[in-house]
């Protein structure tokens, strides 16, 4: 078995300020959708393409942004492995109860250095997809939206992230795949991947701790990334920057916001990791091209907006 | 009552119209205008935060607790993108980016 361990981004908890435009935006537009609710009243969404029962949890709240990110592990021998293997690293770590989201067994919950609430965990339902495992269909009809295929992966924003190198590379497994480095040698943007992913995770140095800077979701191709755009004029969405291409990942991608300002991303294409390669640096005097390979040039408002 | 507002801005004079039950911060943007500087869009982020520092009336819609407090709000302060005027307002921009605001 060569994948083991952590697996994957497997739900992204967010916070949003009214639930009828947020649901709108994640049903009709992005197309996601919906697989429960629960007596707190959180809506529980996945992507077409995925087979456990959510990736998406909505919870209304005064303020928006990230109430916590979950990963999911191979097995309950990997779950308990890295939980005493960041109890040993220093990490404050509690315990949830299996079923305290609807669907998902009992969940490693710890802090990291950036401030942002991380999770592990090993069995959720698995509901499967519209097209099925006997003789697949390649989709499903009567998709909303721009038809997103899954919750893909996070950019948080928070301090300490010498710190959170370690814990993510060093405890939890993941490999560091590119990097922005400042001319005196300090990392200030990191971006992790457990899987055959460019990114599963990715943070930027940030004053304020515990800040998302967005939830990105998949698509399969760049026509597919315009007529998001397209739909985002339709039912006019705030778009942030877009359609582009990042130097960071090569992603083809748009930005936009949800209804209570939380920022969205919608790319396809990255390349494929592996775990023998050497990360990619990028110098901060390339930023620009970087971050947005054709702007070439440095975006305040995508680098400083968040929730 | 007129359809439209006429927003300023106090820091550089500069002035445009808003329609009734539009926001402040996208009638500004849908006229190509500069000086408060735009964010998430949705009350989330706080970099289109504004002071009403004189006027005829204003509402606003729901804004992100961490960004306007009660107290904010009692003092005329808020977030643009949820600012619907009632009358012709004077703003003071507040919001990050302050180079943003020519």
């Amino acid at each position: 078995m060569s994948f083991t361990g952590v697996l994957r981004p497997g739900h992204c908890a967010i916070r949003v300020m009214e639930m009828g435009p947020a649901l709108t935006h994640y049903i009709e537009r992005l197309g996601m959708l919906k697989t429960g609710e629960d007596a707190e009243g959180r809506v529980y969404l996945k992507g077409w393409d995925e087979h456990d029962a959510f990736s998406i949890v909505l919870r209304e709240a005064d303020s928006p942004g990230l109430d916590y990110l979950g990963f999911k592990v191979l097995s309950n021998q990997d779950l308990d492995r890295l939980e005493l293997a960041l109890r040993e690293h220093g990490c404050a770590v509690e315990r949830i109860p299996a079923g305290e989201l609807k669907g998902c067994g009992h969940r490693v919950r710890f802090q990291i250095p950036t401030g942002h609430t991380l999770e592990l965990y090993a069995e959720k339902d698995y509901v499967g997809t519209l097209t099925g495992n006997q003789n697949p269909h390649p989709w499903p009809e009567g998709l909303k939206g721009m038809k997103v295929c899954r919750f893909d992966h996070c950019l948080l924003y928070g301090p300490n992230l010498a710190d959170t190198a370690d814990l993510f590379v060093n405890v939890l497994g993941f490999s560091l795949s590119e990097r922005v480095v400042t001319p005196d040698a300090q990392m200030i943007g990191a971006f992790f991947t457990c899987s055959n992913k460019a990114h599963d995770i990715a943070f930027i140095e940030h004053a304020e701790p515990g800040k998302l800077h967005h939830a990105s979701f998949l698509l399969n191709t760049w026509e597919e990334v315009l007529n998001a755009a397209d739909l985002m004029s339709m039912h006019d969405i705030p778009i942030d920057i877009g359609p582009t291409r990042h130097g960071i990942t090569r992603g083809r991608t748009i930005y936009f916001f949800d209804p209570s300002g939380n920022r969205n991303e919608v790319f396809c294409g990255d390349y494929t990791w592996y775990p023998d390669r050497e990360p990619i640096t990028w110098e901060t005097e390339q930023l620009g091209r970087a971050i947005f390979y054709h702007d070439r040039k440095l975006n305040e408002n995508f680098l400083g907006v968040v929730t | 009552m007129s359809g439209e507002f006429n927003i300023t801005l106090a820091d550089s004079g500069a002035c445009f119209p808003c329609k009734q039950d539009q926001n402040v911060l996208a009638a500004m943007e849908k006229l190509g205008r500069r000086g408060i500087p735009v964010g998430c869009r949705g009350g989330g982020c706080g970099i289109c935060r504004v002071q009403v520092v004189a006027g005829a009336g204003y509402r606003t819609q729901k804004m992100s607790r961490a960004q306007v407090s009660e107290a904010d709000l009692a003092a005329g302060i808020c977030l643009a993108c949820k600012l619907i005027p009632e009358g012709d307002l004077t703003l003071r921009v507040l919001g990050l980016f302050r180079r943003d605001c020519d």
